[in-house]
């Protein structure tokens, strides 16, 4: 039976979250931008709202099961305060999601109350390979089986938080499959970057390269799961944020608009600006449904949610695009100069194609 | 709870119609393309004969008091979108009540649904129609000419006008005993607030159909010209509450409007099927050449084919769930203006954008009359024009989000 309503818990989840967004991470946006960092106490505080605690089982730590629904209903009104604050209060989820979906009994046991049951504290991932045809399922990163031990060889980018994180998830392929890796904080051969990686948007998150060379674990690291549930939760996870920026950028150039004087009326009474903000509307509630359907299907184990991942996640690349290009064209000079939010939205709008494996629900 | 499993008595309906698709229209699709103007009486019969047998009239969804859930607009779009995706034209054939029924569903008295709806329920099939365009007015609907004065002494309205582009006008008027709805102002001064929604049953003496269209698509479907030359009417026919006969507000231009909440999403229903339809021939046809759709992969190693198929079906199916979500505000008695309006702009958009790539992928054989690939992108512009055009489905839109009125953005 249809239905697009959210549950009343998941109404009230999403009304603090939305609370947070609003006052807490929208107000630091800019600066955090501007000055490259977010505030460790922005960070915790959006980290004690619960939700990933919300998605693990008491069992581990946390207090509830996983749903990929609740899980992008949070992550879209997250990022709708700011996508970076967002990706950051998210970041230890990329460690623990992972072992939660595909890891075994005792890896779940081990590794997730520490993460979960205590304040927010760098546990990363890294997946993302700095190639220009980088494919999740193809990776150039490998690992082979060495004894007891698997070696890594590989490099990464884009590893939120790796300077500091306690662990992280690194992905490499094994006998031609994607599969996850524990490696513990100063592992022998792994390289964090010195330098943070410099981006055109996401400015506020210290990225870092990661160089795996010879990177000896021992077998009980590897998260012997299929890794297609992980990418499943990933794509999902940032269709939904781009759904969150877009909506924003959306919002703002929609109350400029009403704002804006122009030959004596307002820019949004003219129907070359109306209609951009109606067709934007319409691609954000068409994508939002594809999320949601996508969602809906991996909380079943529907046997085709993969391919809608993967839908959601290239039609939100380019209703992100579309949205936030639109966003700074309706501001017009303004929306080109940083005292306004559009065109930092719009870098973050280019980049939906390059974050996969940057959030998770 | 958010849910998107299709209930099951709405699969179950699916699964016959998609029966009817496959025997009864896709067989005879091509032919009623060519010979424009003649009718799917076999088609037509069996799905009289077919509602008959289930206890109902129309596909419309009617006044249930019955417990539960409604979800009659739900299980009509998706009735809809399986009939389109069997052929666009001859599911406008459909008997029964149509957008007729529709607005004196959302205007009508009981009196008057009971009077004028009884009568799909007859032996034979009956067709509605509306009419709303004239020569001068399309969507600016309160640029309407058509008149109805009230004659005090016989009680009667007398409708004075031509109408123009009335879908299933000669099925409604000609080929059987059905009605028109007819949009008229009763005071010419006061733009939209004097229009009212008529009913004129055929056989109706100065109604008069004068002009068959040859159209680009949906050939199967007549579109007419309807003449209404001092053409009189009982007092009673005039959809809604008499009282409202002097109200200066714009009740009238509302009911329209109240029709197109539900009605538009319907329109759409039928655009996805015809993409949906369409997408499935091409995938199949590149299947035979050999082509297979790599799904997973990243943009950057995707041939140009796979790329066009995999947004035609973020398109599709975003779309599709559009559709839904306002049906199903409908079926919950949420106000949908926004969302109506938003599926109509998002449908039009997609069937076209579908139907065109299908035809310039597959080159020379998608322009080929032997494939129905040029008929359905013939087909699809419609949805893109009827029930109000993307355009004037963007102003609704933006009116809804920035909350202007008409006068605020025209």
């Amino acid at each position: 039976m249809y239905s697009f309503e959210p549950t009343d818990e998941q109404k009230m989840l999403i009304d603090a979250v939305s609370r947070y967004a609003a006052s807490d991470l929208r107000p630091a946006a800019h600066d955090a931008d501007e000055n490259k960092e977010l505030p460790p106490k922005l960070i915790s505080k959006g980290w004690e709202l619960g939700v990933l605690q919300a998605s693990i089982p008491e069992a581990y730590g946390g207090f509830g099961d996983r749903s990929a629904v609740t899980g992008v209903l949070a992550a879209e009104e997250m990022a709708h305060g700011d996508l970076a604050g967002a990706l950051a209060v998210g970041t230890p989820g990329l460690f623990a999601l992972p072992i939660l979906l595909s890891g075994s009994e005792e890896q779940k046991s081990q590794y997730l109350p520490p993460v979960i049951a205590a304040d927010w504290k760098a546990y990363t991932a890294a997946l993302i390979e700095p190639a220009f045809d980088f494919d999740p399922n193809d990776l150039k990163t490998v690992a082979k089986a060495e004894g007891g031990d698997y070696i890594l060889n590989g490099e990464k980018t884009f590893a939120p938080f790796a300077a500091n994180a306690e662990a992280m998830i690194v992905y490499a392929k094994l006998d031609g499959a994607t599969k996850g890796f524990i490696v513990p904080k100063g592992a022998a051969g792994l390289k964090v970057g010195e330098e943070r990686e410099k981006f055109m948007g996401l400015n506020a998150i210290p990225f870092f390269k990661v160089t795996l060379e010879g990177v000896k674990i021992p077998k009980t690291n590897l998260l012997a799961g299929d890794f297609a549930p992980v990418l499943d939760a990933s794509r999902v996870a940032i269709a939904a944020m781009a759904i969150g920026v877009t909506k924003a950028a959306f919002e703002y150039s929609r109350d400029y608009a009403k704002e804006r004087d122009v030959f004596g009326v307002k820019v949004a009474q003219k129907q070359a600006i109306a209609f951009m903000l109606a067709e934007m509307v319409t691609e954000i509630e068409a994508i939002r449904m594809l999320v949601w359907e996508t969602a809906w299907m991996i909380d079943k184990g529907h046997a085709e949610a993969s391919k809608q991942a993967y839908l959601a996640a290239t039609g939100a690349i380019d209703m992100a695009m579309m949205v936030t290009d639109r966003a700074v064209q309706i501001l017009g000079g303004h929306g080109y100069i940083r005292e306004h939010p559009v065109e930092m939205w719009m870098r973050e709008g280019r980049g939906f194609a390059t974050f996969t494996g940057l959030a998770m629900v | 709870m958010i849910d998107f499993e299709t209930p099951e008595k709405i699969v179950g309906v699916c699964t016959v119609i998609k029966t009817v698709a496959d025997n009864m229209m896709r067989p005879v699709s091509r032919h009623f393309d060519e010979n424009e103007h003649e009718i799917p009486w076999d088609y037509i019969n069996f799905m009289h004969t077919a509602a008959r047998a289930m206890g109902g009239s129309s596909m419309a969804p009617g006044d249930s008091k019955k417990e539960g859930p409604r979800i009659g607009f739900q299980r009509l779009a998706h009735m809809v979108e399986m009939l389109s995706w069997g052929d666009a034209g001859i599911y406008l054939d459909t008997p029964g009540g149509m957008l007729g029924s529709a607005a004196v569903s959302a205007t009508g008295t009981p009196e008057q649904k009971e009077r004028f709806l009884a009568r799909f329920r007859g032996e034979t099939p009956t067709f509605d129609a509306m009419c709303m365009t004239e020569a001068g007015a399309g969507s600016d609907t309160s640029a309407i000419r058509t008149t109805a004065v009230l004659d005090k002494n016989t009680k009667e309205w007398v409708l004075n006008g031509e109408k123009i582009f009335v879908t299933a006008g000669h099925k409604a008027l000609v080929d059987s005993q059905g009605f028109i709805v007819v949009w008229a102002t009763i005071d010419p001064s006061a733009g939209r607030a004097g229009m009212r929604p008529f009913v004129v049953e055929a056989g109706t003496p100065g109604c008069q159909v004068t002009k068959m269209e040859h159209k680009l698509g949906i050939r199967a479907s007549d579109t007419v010209s309807i003449v209404l030359q001092d053409c009189r009417v009982p007092f009673d026919n005039i959809l809604g509450s008499p009282e409202v006969v002097t109200d200066k507000a714009t009740t009238g231009f509302k009911g329209a409007m109240a029709t197109f909440d539900a009605t538009r999403p319907i329109v759409a229903a039928q655009a996805i099927g015809l993409a949906r339809a369409t997408l499935e021939l091409l995938k199949e046809m590149l299947a035979e050449k050999g082509v297979t759709i790599r799904y997973g992969l990243p943009r950057q190693k995707l041939t140009s084919i796979e790329k066009d198929v995999i947004d035609m079906e973020i398109l599709l199916r975003s779309a599709w769930w559009l559709v839904l979500k306002a049906v199903w505000m409908m079926d919950n008695g949420k106000p949908n203006a926004l969302e109506s309006s938003m599926s109509k702009v998002r449908a039009g958009d997609v069937v076209n954008r579908i139907t065109q790539k299908a035809v310039e992928i597959m080159g020379p054989l998608g322009y080929s009359r032997e494939y129905l690939l040029e008929k359905w992108f013939r087909d699809a512009k419609i949805s893109d024009i009827y029930e109000g055009t993307g355009q004037i489905n963007r102003l609704v839109v933006a009116r809804q989000i920035l909350g202007y009125r008409s006068s605020e953005l025209r």
